[in-house]
């Protein structure tokens, strides 16, 4: 027998036969009804309709039925809590039951039963229950308590469940104990003051004996707890390792994880003369290493905490270098966490096999490997000192290969090895400044800037090479002409005759034409100590700087105790404590996908950064946030605004007017008119509801259809009170791009049901495509430049916008508040030519130019389409959210539709602030 | 601890979800929302846990790279996942759970269900939804992972449903105390006409060898799995040739191991299954316990010290001009003359620019193959003390490429009848007190399997 059939879709009036079915005489054909709600239900269908019928099957004998009616109750309860009641009676029952299953059953689904109301009747079972006969019973009944303090805090201890608790923990019974050591643990975590496990030399000797005997996750919880003891001294430290350290060779690695964390912890306590810290020492490094043989993720986890122990301490997997190899088909999560182990234990013992081993890694096809390899070498350089000369051959190796990531990764790192060793590899630079054409990515370039800076009087041409960099300062970005500025001036202070018409050149650039802070005040200090002093600006400038330090990248001290002490753990993971204030960020978790889901989760999941309970991770935050940014649009200053940062303004993406989209007498005298925006990278919906008929109206739900961009709300619709008659109410909702993706016709349609107490309504609108323009849609300038040319010609869209009396400073700045940005921008035959990029929540990307002739109030704008298979662009940072394959497809076909054509226009008109009626449609 | 666990398809449809925390969301109902294909989906709005299963779906599934982590965080959410063919399974949390524990668990849970249903596939998922449930009921509750051996669930979840007024109280109770007990991975009353067991040492040989012979790195990581058929409640006791018991039984007699030409060996770590009691290993060095009925890996090990290198390959690559390429290559098996090697397979990477290539083999068959740019010779059968030989010529397009061609290291594959480590089963005595058999009635069987890892030669 299968139980698939029941994932058949059904019609209507499938629930009226569900009905008939669960009040059915016959068991079986009960069971089989129960079967097919609990289907109807994980493929997410409503069916809270049956509720009571549901639970009039309660009462049975049969232990599956009653499992599969507790399934539904524990999903059903909290809507309708005033039904759940109604279960009430059969739970106490079933805790009275002879079979032990019943009662633990019963015990643990009453605690899953979020509803306020039932805790009171839970409080006398569950009483009953932690005192049972049965061990089974006992231990489920321990971890309701922790279920029952996470609904109602208060009510466990004023029942003094906290105390029975506590006596469980000498439990005869090895899962008893564990499971009260977990909840204790947990409920312990929400009263960090509270000496709730009260953990003393007797009962941890409890623990230790329960180790022994119970599962394999019980061990963990028990270890988990005693990571969080202190011993009174030494020999009870060492008394306890030596207890723990058989868990060593448990097969499972959480348990090993765990008691490394009890080792590493403990260790801290003895004296490092001691015998058995040495033998101690010697005993982690096995297991560790055998972790490696795990399954990936396992593998994964692993390496992170590794990178913990090896910072904290080196000398336990100083001889296990090899291990760490990576292997040819490792995923590339293990790959890159093994590479920062290798540095780590990098010595100069190990280094010759250490750089082979790079340099091969160097020519892997991944290229965040190859760039983490290629920079490994550099920091190699630095840390070991004898190494440095082997190392920078293979850099110089690898420059040769003419990959163009290789080489600029290279730069960087050699920029670095000369600042560790000044006047030391000053030869190479010759081969250096032969890339200088192909470096295109910022740090690349500023590197080389800092390089020729600073070795200016041996490069003969320098003058020349900075000025190269000089013609597009305005299109450079920050880390860039800040460089710059350095470099020129060192230049001048080291060559004044021929470079003094430069160095102008680059202070008036600094600070007349860039409203960048830095850069400005940058540029006023090296002027002003030019003009006063040179000598002096020589000594400031020139002066020796202090080598850099072997090791930048080390956890800093204190934090990292602190990490060592949740090895194991998710902060382990992140590298980060749970409490901390700042937001996490995972090695490689997909970025934009905070901004995709925008406030959707967020406002769903807490929006205070702290978290709640204090173990929340935090999300890594896009780009965009800085609302405050943004400059006055309009007024004399937005010349100021600045081009280079890729933050966009977010305070004026236009907004339209307000239209009625359903009609009162569409809708039963429910009159809706809304318009949208966007505003801090979130989109909402902002509504106006107008009670235009004679009765209140409440209860009112909204949802939309599956639709191009997955729009969906990203939380319920509140109308606060009832809607009296001629009562108007403005809503804002806001909305997420994580809803179901459909092509709609046209590409903007968006189709809307909602709902009061009268009736359910239907309507459809069509959305301006600006609010989906993602504020970190600035495309790299070398990325668009290639795109741009990758683009045929039919795809291309060109179109005029007519009285545009705007010069092109404004026009990109305009733009910009709309999520447009201008990635370049020149002068051709005195015609301004602005390049455009967009992204779209979905990912794909628009690029645009625009050329405005000055005097003449228009402006042409050339679209080639959106980049067509933005999956298969290695630019497209696929942090986002991917479009099913389809609707991919179908949406960029729409775009070299009509449609969409105007649609993209309207747009452009809109950021214009130029009014969209006057367009032809 | 974790908060909700959910089972989606290749599609990143849901098949199964289960919340067991309120801070990922309270209605479990909600998550599969979007799976369903209606437009518009009744009463329910909103919902964060449908915000947290579309969040992994769009983010992970649906990434358009290759998966970056196996931990992923999205608005202050963490999802873990595995995949089994093309099944995902993700494990969500807010809190600051044990992570290696959370993939231990989803590890754990992929052998329930395929000991339960085989295959982990979308057709068994849904055929088995409401077992499926059930488990999850059972084996984590609040979060919290509890008894999840298959030998102890089997006896009260079952694909046919137990009528509780068919079990008399002693089987209850049996089950109860099993459950929680101290061997819950076996459940008593097994009862065998035939008591039998299997023990498979299984090695996987690594070695990374330099043109000129001499060992760069070698390791073997090794697994004895066994298979037990044993009635009632066995005490098990596994002994093998590791050096540390062998010193020191062999104290008194020191003279006696060496002269019986006992080869002992340095075992650098070893892991076991949770029925091996860790405490009698850490302190007396013995491997004792109670197995599991059926199928288990009762330990892991891995060794560094005395290899045997089933084969030596000896390469000997001459560049004649700049256009061709002389590739000797000669394999030597160091074992037994009586054992046969299987499977065998030499791969000699040839370069990028290659346009021909002529081979002779004495043994064998070899090829050119040039979508993988490597040769292929293939030996079905190769006996211990024997020697082989190919040479091959390569011809190669003149390239401007100033760069030197890297030469890979030449791989072998192969299968040998022995155990690389040189691990030996001394013993594996079994005693059941309360039943009337003896070590003596026990069938015992044992195999060693030596495959090679990767077993690499520069060349």
């Amino acid at each position: 027998m299968t139980d698939s059939k029941y994932f058949t879709t059904t019609k209507k009036g499938e629930i009226f036969e569900l009905k008939a079915e669960l009040n059915s005489d016959k068991k079986e054909k009960k069971k089989e009804a129960v079967k097919k709600v609990i289907a109807s239900m994980t493929v997410g269908k409503d069916v809270s309709a049956l509720f009571p019928d549901v639970v009039n099957c309660m009462q049975t004998d049969n232990l599956e039925l009653k499992k599969l009616v507790y399934l539904y109750l524990m999903n059903y309860a909290k809507s309708q809590p005033d039904m759940a009641i109604m279960a009430v009676n059969t739970f106490v029952k079933d805790c009275e039951d002879p079979n032990p299953l019943i009662r633990a059953l019963a015990v643990r689904t009453m605690g899953c039963i979020r509803v306020d109301k039932i805790t009171e009747y839970l409080c006398e079972p569950l009483r009953k229950c932690l005192k049972d006969e049965d061990p089974y019973v006992r231990k489920t009944a321990a971890v309701c308590v922790a279920k029952l303090h996470d609904i109602n805090a208060q009510l466990v201890e004023d029942q003094g469940f906290l105390d029975t608790l506590k006596d469980l923990i000498s439990d005869s019974n090895p899962m008893v104990v564990a499971n009260a050591v977990a909840a204790l643990s947990e409920i312990a975590e929400s009263h960090p003051s509270s000496n709730l496990l009260d953990l003393n030399p007797q009962s941890i000797n409890k623990l230790l004996t329960a180790l022994n005997e119970c599962t394999e996750w019980g061990q963990i919880f028990i270890l988990d707890c005693l990571a969080n003891y202190t011993p009174k001294d030494d020999r009870e430290a060492q008394s306890i390792c030596e207890r723990v350290t058989p868990r060593l060779s448990h097969a499972n690695s959480a348990v090993v994880l765990s008691a490394v964390k009890v080792l590493m912890k403990f260790m801290e306590m003895l004296s490092k003369d001691l015998d058995y810290y040495g033998t101690l020492l010697k005993k982690l490094a096995p297991p560790l290493v055998t972790l490696l043989s795990a399954e990936p993720e396992l593998q994964y986890v692993a390496l992170r905490n590794i990178n913990l122990i090896v910072q904290k301490r080196p000398e336990i997997l100083k001889h296990e270098m090899k291990v760490f190899f990576v292997k040819y088909n490792d995923p590339i999560y293990v790959k890159l966490e093994k590479l920062d182990i290798m540095i780590r234990l990098a010595s100069q013992a190990n280094i010759a096999q250490v750089l082979a081993e790079l340099k091969e890694y160097a020519t892997e096809v991944d290229v965040d490997f190859v760039r983490k390899a290629v920079r490994a070498i550099g920091r190699c350089a630095i840390k070991v000192e004898q190494s440095a000369e082997r190392c920078v051959s293979t850099l110089l190796d690898l420059i040769q290969t003419k990959v163009n990531y290789v080489v600029q990764e290279a730069i960087v790192v050699i920029k670095d090895i000369f600042r560790k060793y000044p006047n030391k590899y000053e030869s190479v630079i010759a081969t250096l400044c032969e890339n200088l054409d192909s470096l295109d990515e910022p740090e690349a370039r500023a590197a080389m800037i800092w390089i020729v800076g600073e070795y200016a009087e041996r490069i003969d041409n320098a003058d020349e090479l900075l000025e190269s960099f000089l013609e597009g300062f305005h299109d450079e970005s920050t880390q860039v002409q800040l460089q710059l500025l350095t470099g020129i001036v060192k230049l001048f202070l080291k060559k004044p005759t021929e470079t003094q018409e430069l160095v102008q050149q680059v202070l008036s650039l600094a600070t007349q034409d860039s409203d960048n802070p830095d850069l400005r005040d940058r540029g006023y200090i090296y002027w002003r100590l030019l003009s006063t002093d040179p000598v002096a600006a020589k000594e400031v400038v020139l002066a020796e700087k202090p080598l850099i330090s072997e090791e930048t990248d080390l956890i800093e001290p204190t934090l990292l105790d602190e990490l060592i002490c949740y090895i194991g753990t998710l902060a382990s993971v992140y590298h980060k404590p749970p409490m901390s204030g700042p937001p996490l960020t995972t090695s490689s978790v997909q970025m934009g996908a905070v901004d995709l889901l925008g406030g959707g989760l967020d406002s769903l999941m807490g929006d205070e950064p702290e978290g709640i309970g204090g173990t929340n991770f935090v999300a890594p935050p896009t780009a965009a946030v800085p609302a405050s940014l943004g400059a006055p649009i309009g007024s004399g200053l937005s010349d100021l605004f600045d081009l280079t940062s890729g933050v966009g303004t977010l305070s004026g993406s236009y907004v339209a007017p307000k239209a009625v989209w359903l009609p009162a007498m569409k809708a039963k005298g429910l009159e809706i008119s809304g318009t949208f925006t966007r505003q801090v990278g979130s989109i909402s919906m902002d509504l106006q509801l107008t009670n235009k008929a004679l009765q209140v109206m409440t209860d009112f739900a909204i949802q939309f259809n599956r639709n191009s961009f997955g729009l969906a709300p990203a939380a319920p619709l509140q109308v606060h009170a009832p809607l009296s008659p001629n009562q108007t109410v403005e809503i804002s909702l806001p909305l997420s791009t994580v809803g179901s993706v459909m092509k709609m016709e046209p590409l903007n349609n968006l189709q809307v049901a909602v709902k009061n107490n009268i009736d359910v309504f239907y309507f459809s609108t069509l959305y301006p495509l600006h609010i989906l323009f993602v504020e970190d849609g600035k495309m790299d300038r070398q990325m668009f430049l290639a795109t741009w040319k990758d683009i045929p010609n039919e795809n291309e869209a060109q179109f005029q916008i007519r009285d545009c009396p705007l010069n092109a400073e404004a026009v990109s700045s305009k733009l910009q508040s709309s999520n447009i940005f201008t990635v370049a921008k020149r002068n051709v035959e005195g015609q301004d030519m602005l390049y455009q990029s967009l992204k779209l929540t979905n990912g794909i990307w628009v690029l645009a130019e625009l050329r405005i002739q000055p005097g003449n109030p228009s402006c042409t704008v050339r679209a080639p389409a959106p980049t067509l298979r933005p999956w298969s662009l290695p630019f497209v940072p696929c942090q986002g959210v991917v479009l099913v394959e389809d609707a991919v497809q179908a949406s960029l076909q729409a775009w070299l539709e009509p449609e969409s054509v105007r649609s993209l226009k309207r747009t452009f008109l809109e950021s214009f602030h130029i009014h969209p009626v006057r367009l032809p449609r | 601890m974790i908060g909700g666990l959910f089972i989606y398809n290749h599609k990143g449809e849901v098949l199964i979800s289960r919340v067991y925390r309120d801070d990922i969301g309270s209605q479990a109902a909600d998550s599969a929302v979007f799976s369903s294909s209606g437009p518009f989906l009744g009463e329910r709005l909103g919902g964060s846990v449908r915000n947290a299963v579309d969040a992994f779906r769009v983010n992970v599934i649906h990434a358009r790279q290759q998966v970056r982590s196996p931990v992923t965080n999205i608005a202050r959410t963490s999802f873990f996942h595995v995949k089994r063919s093309n099944i995902w399974l993700a494990a969500v949390t807010k809190q600051n759970v044990n992570a290696a524990m959370v993939f231990e668990f989803l590890y754990k849970m992929c052998d329930v269900m395929a000991a339960y249903f085989g295959k982990i596939s979308e057709e068994n998922i849904k055929n088995n939804f409401v077992l499926i449930y059930e488990l999850l009921d059972e084996i984590l509750d609040f979060g919290y992972p509890q008894n999840s051996e298959t030998g102890a669930l089997k006896t009260f979840i079952t694909q046919q449903g137990i009528k509780s007024q068919h079990q008399t109280k002693e089987e209850q109770s049996q089950i109860t105390s099993q459950v929680t007990g101290q061997i819950g991975w076996r459940r008593e009353g097994i009862k065998y006409r035939r008591n039998e067991l299997f023990l498979d040492v299984l090695e996987s040989v690594n070695l990374l060898m330099s043109p000129q012979g001499q060992v760069l790195s070698a390791h073997v990581s090794g697994r004895v799995v066994m298979k037990s058929y044993l009635s009632g409640m066995p005490e098990c006791k596994f002994g093998m040739n590791d050096k540390i018991v062998i010193e020191k039984q062999g104290k008194g007699t020191a003279d006696e191991t060496s002269k019986s030409g006992k080869q002992s060996i340095a075992i650098d770590d070893c892991t076991f299954h949770q029925c091996v009691r860790l405490s009698k290993f850490d302190s007396e060095r013995s491997i004792s316990f109670i197995p599991p009925d059926g199928e288990f890996e009762l330990m892991r090990y891995r060794t560094t010290k005395d290899i045997i290198l089933p084969f030596r390959v000896i390469p000997l690559v001459r560049e004649v001009g700049r256009t061709k390429l002389e590739v000797k290559v000669v394999i030597k098996s160091n074992f037994k003359p009586s054992l046969l090697a299987q499977k065998i397979e030499v791969r000699i990477p040839t370069p990028l620019n290659t346009s021909g290539v002529q081979v002779i083999c004495m043994k064998g068959k070899a090829k050119y193959k040039a979508s993988e740019n490597a040769i292929v010779w293939k030996i079905k059968r190769m006996a211990g003390m024997k020697e082989s030989q190919i040479s091959a010529e390569i011809e190669l397009l003149p390239t401007n490429d100033k760069k030197k061609w890297a030469r890979p290291p030449i791989s072998m594959n192969f299968e040998v009848p022995f155990a690389p480590s040189g691990l030996k089963v001394r013993y594996l005595k079994v005693f059941e007190p309360k039943l009337n058999y003896s070590d003596h009635d026990v069938i015992k069987w044992v195999r060693y399997i030596g495959r090679s890892g990767i077993y690499e030669t520069r060349c």
